[in-house]
């Protein structure tokens, strides 16, 4: 839709492709509101439902029957535009005509030059931050599916049948200025707005389900001279697949241009099987989709109260989370076990643990590893986890020991953790007893011992293996590992 | 039997009071309908079996003691581009021919509550599209003061079906001034409310930012009962006006002492002479019933028509992509789905449908936009402002409703151009989104009659029909 290919931003030269070549990437992406009903009636908005049960005269576009605009769809977008730095504006929807049989009334209800949503920015967790030029208000269409014909489209279909369940679904079309630079950044992109929409309750943003769908304007340069001609690839549907047709794309282009071809404006079709782009159609027979102001809808004007009122309800965003776990544990924000932690909306049980009196870091580690299936709330009570998380620090439990306590408290649902230790004879070592088995490792294999003393890190392995051996798992391993470097340190 | 009364309040008081059953006052419609539709065809489906059961429901409220409605046992007839739930629907067209609608029009509700009997669904000029009812693909319909000559349009057969008696009201829709043009040329009263007044939903769309549904009636009072009961607010029009219906059945007989009056010094030019001695009789018996005449200028008004003719067919053309065959209506099965559009809308739709819908695509296309459809929006705000001026100084306005008297079929179907400018003086109303009807005020050429159009601001309503009313009362008709 951008018409504006302005980006003032220089890919760096790690980012820069073989050869020099920079790559310019724009993301459109389509997410479906989680409304109750449809964008502009009363039928529900809801997915995987019997085909042709969600409708009705506004829905199929009858003759006669008008649209009546979601006020919730619209304070939806309105989150989604202010968790994006959005200005948001007095904004009309216009009609985009176009003929095809899953879009009942031939036009589609969409925004064109006054969007609700304008000029905002995603900041990425690798530090980059991408422009976003508007975040749109439109309706989705029917589904069709093409029955016969080798490639399931509707050219060279027998027949085709349409549900128009999602005919309707409010969406808000996303779209980035072309401020990407790497295929990486378009995953870290995607994947960020995922977490910010279901973070604030505006999607489920599910791209299994469709219910986000993105398309990537490709275009590649030498920096410093303007940028190439664009193709957009549609039908790219997991993030996965964003990486890949972008990157696929981009050699596609490279490759033309190295051997003195000419790059055409054209929408192509991602296979993710066949991993590669097709032409789906050329810039000559694009649609004019002869947009023009929606004359059955009125103006959409938020008060400033209303917009402050959102703005008021909105929940910390994924950056604010991670924050806040990168306080509480000292980790990188970035690292793995925040990135998990946020993402499945755990920050704030890890943070209970926390409050609870548990150890953060140990916390952490344990809500990540040990409630993968269990969302964000889990439903142990988090005094049970901090507990545990003591035991360990203190050393009253090895890791190993801690590791199969959690298991029990989750499978339980709860549970005291010195009770299951005591009852499972988990009773840490005291020192000297650990003491006692280092020496007779050491006594048992001498070389080993000689190696380690050398400086050979990795013969301690064959040393911890008998005291773990001979204690049956009960010597904590850092216990062991501070007595056998004091006495080498001897 | 006894005598059945001729206005719709009359009706609808007879029947309340017990004096007359609404069985009886369909069945007297029913006949004249048998008498002579066949001659005016003013409808494309006469629904008597749904009429009779309305009637009969409404006869057993009134034996009950329940309640009834102001529109109580009142034959009407409805343009059939309003849906009628399980009631063909065809906006005259073949590519809507026997469609059943699942809904209501929220104006057909609104009858049905106020006590109404729907007698039919009348013709039209195919989706609304003409001026004389020539362009409806299930025959014309006949004028019934001179059947040698045309109704008007677009609801030509609404206008034909009060000025044949066959029911004292009706329904039409305006869009450029299809409810006035044909109440002019039958010698009935039309209004067309206040853009918004009156719920669109389940109006089938010709161009939605210009339609608007109103009466037909024998008198200016019936009129104001019908918009009444038409009017207000209806959620699912979100441009329906968030108002309450207004009271204006008293207005029309509260005259004009008072009232400052427009006459249009820059009029375009066109109307035959004796149209033009008509306007001027009607400034006369207004001044002599208390009114002032105050000259007015209207510059932008010259334009109009042209900027009608971008905007409305715009409009349709996305309106009508809808009919493509794939969900209801006509399908005409081709080689792959392309090819089955263009033949379902080649068969479908009639030639001034399908002009319409070419030119509205071609001023809404890529690089022609600005200068067809973005010129013809600014012309429409500077007649807005043009009148926004006027009111300053005016409470109504009065012009010819049309340039001519009814004239004969065929003498203007084959010049699109010619047809066009039938709706010269209609036109700019619809482009402000402001009222006007039009008053059957005498004869002119051939003894048909000619009627005058009063104009008022948004929501003036009641100032129109107070002007109405005078007319009616000059010309020597009822109060």
């Amino acid at each position: 839709m951008s018409d504006s290919p302005l980006s003032l931003i220089v890919a760096t030269e790690e980012q820069l492709l073989p050869g020099g070549w920079e790559m310019i990437v724009g993301l459109e992406v389509h997410v479906e509101l989680a409304t109750a009903t449809k964008l502009f009636s009363g039928s529900p908005n809801r997915f995987g439902d019997e085909p042709n049960i969600n409708i009705d005269p506004v829905t199929l576009g009858l003759p006669g029957a008008l649209p009546v605009l979601n006020k919730h769809a619209v304070e939806l977008a309105m989150r989604i535009g202010l968790a994006l730095n959005c200005r948001i504006q007095r904004c009309i929807f216009h009609r985009k005509n176009y003929f095809y049989p899953d879009q009942p009334k031939a036009y589609q209800i969409s925004q064109y030059d006054l969007p609700l949503n304008a000029d905002g920015f995603l900041a990425l967790p690798s530090g980059a931050v991408i422009g976003v030029e508007r975040a749109h208000m439109e309706e989705d269409t029917g589904k069709s599916t093409h029955i016969g014909g080798a490639t399931g489209r509707i050219h060279g279909s027998d027949y085709s049948l349409m549900d128009f369940n999602r005919a309707g679904v409010p969406l808000v079309e996303i779209v980035s200025r072309p401020d990407i630079r790497t295929s990486e950044q378009a995953r870290e992109y995607v994947s960020e707005l995922r977490a910010i929409l279901e973070v604030i309750g505006a999607s489920d943003a599910k791209m299994e389900e469709g219910s986000m769908r993105c398309d990537a304007n490709v275009s590649v340069h030498k920096p410093g001279t303007p940028f190439g001609t664009r193709c957009e690839i549609k039908n790219v549907n997991s993030i996965r697949a964003i990486g890949r047709a972008i990157d696929y794309e981009a050699r596609r282009q490279i490759d033309i241009i190295d051997s003195g071809g000419v790059i055409r404006q054209e929408t192509r079709h991602w296979d993710d099987a066949e991993g590669r782009t097709h032409t789906l159609r050329t810039k000559e027979d694009a649609d004019d989709y002869r947009y023009f102001p929606e004359p059955d809808l009125v103006t959409v004007d938020p008060s400033q109260e209303w917009i402050e009122a959102v703005r008021a309800a909105l929940p910390p965003l994924p950056a604010a989370r991670r924050a806040m776990l990168q306080e509480l544990t000292g980790y990188d924000p970035q690292s793995e076990a925040i990135i998990v932690a946020v993402e499945r909306g755990q920050h704030e049980y890890v943070k209970a643990i926390a409050d609870a009196g548990g150890d953060p870091v140990k916390a952490l580690i344990y809500v990540t590893q040990a409630f993968a299936e269990a969302g964000a709330s889990p439903a142990v009570p988090a005094a049970d986890i901090a507990a545990l998380t003591i035991l360990e620090r203190d050393n009253k439990l090895s890791a190993t020991q801690a590791k199969t306590v959690l298991a029990e408290i989750v499978a339980n649902g709860g549970g005291d953790a010195a009770a299951i230790a005591a009852a499972k004879g988990f009773e840490a070592m005291d020192t000297s007893a650990v003491e006692a088995m280092v020496d007779e490792a050491i006594a048992a294999d001498p070389d080993a011992w000689a190696k380690y003393c050398a400086g050979e890190e990795k013969a301690a392995g064959a040393i911890v293996g008998r005291i773990m051996k001979a204690s049956k798992g009960k010597a904590d391993g850092k216990v062991v590992s501070a007595i056998m470097q004091s006495r080498r340190g001897a | 039997m006894a005598t059945i009364p001729t206005t719709a309040s009359q009706i609808a008081a007879a029947v309340a009071s017990g004096s007359i059953t609404a069985r009886e006052v369909l069945e007297a419609h029913l006949a004249r309908i048998d008498e002579r539709e066949s001659e005016i065809h003013a409808f494309n489906l006469v629904t008597a079996d749904v009429a009779r059961a309305q009637a009969d429901a409404i006869d057993a409220d009134i034996a009950a003691g329940r309640p009834v409605g102001p529109l109580a046992g009142v034959p009407i007839a409805l343009k059939d581009n309003m849906c009628t739930h399980g009631i063909e629907t065809t906006c005259s067209s073949k590519i809507l021919e026997g469609w059943k609608p699942p809904y209501d029009a929220t104006v057909v509700t609104r009858l049905r509550a106020a006590g109404a009997v729907m007698v039919g669904k009348t013709n039209l000029d195919e989706f609304a599209m003409g001026s004389s009812t020539e362009n409806s693909a299930f025959g014309a319909t006949r004028n019934p003061l001179d059947t040698s000559r045309v109704p008007g349009g677009s609801s030509g057969g609404s206008a034909a079906a009060v000025a044949a008696g066959f029911s004292p009201v009706s329904l039409g829709s305006d869009t450029g001034g299809s409810i006035r043009q044909p109440a002019a040329l039958c010698g009935v009263v039309g209004v067309k409310p206040t853009y918004g007044r009156v719920s669109r939903y389940g109006l089938v769309a010709y161009a939605s930012s210009l339609d608007q549904i109103g009466p037909f009636a024998t008198t200016v009072a019936d009129a104001a009962l019908m918009t009444e009961v038409i009017s207000g607010h209806d959620v699912m029009d979100s441009t329906s006006i968030p108002q309450p219906a207004p009271s204006l059945v008293d207005a029309a007989s509260q005259g004009v002492a008072g009232m400052r009056i427009g006459r249009v010094v820059d009029l375009p030019g066109g109307a035959e002479p004796e149209v033009s001695a008509r306007l001027d009789a009607a400034f006369e018996a207004l001044a002599a019933a208390g009114a002032t005449i105050v000259d007015i200028t209207l510059p932008s008004l010259g334009y109009a028509l042209t900027a009608y003719y971008l905007i409305a067919p715009a409009e349709a053309s996305s309106n009508l992509a809808r009919f493509d065959g794939v969900r209801y209506g006509l399908r005409v099965n081709a080689a792959d789905t392309n090819a089955m559009y263009g033949a379902t809308r080649a068969a479908g739709f009639g030639d001034e449908v399908k002009r319409r819908i070419m030119l509205g695509t071609y001023a809404l296309s890529a690089g022609y936009y600005d200068a067809y459809y973005g010129k013809a929006l600014k012309v429409r705000r500077l007649i807005a402002q043009d009148f926004d001026k006027a009111y300053e100084s005016v409470d109504t306005i009065l012009m010819p409703t049309s340039p001519l008297v009814a004239f004969k079929f065929g003498e203007k179907a084959d010049d699109p151009m010619s047809m066009y400018l039938c709706d010269i003086y209609t036109i700019p109303t619809n482009l402000a989104g402001h009222p006007a009807m039009s008053v059957p005020f005498g004869t002119g050429a051939h003894g048909l009659p000619v009627g005058i159009q009063v104009l008022a601001p948004a929501l003036g309503e009641a100032a129109m029909f107070r002007v109405g009313g005078a007319l009616e009362l000059a010309a020597g008709g009822a109060q």
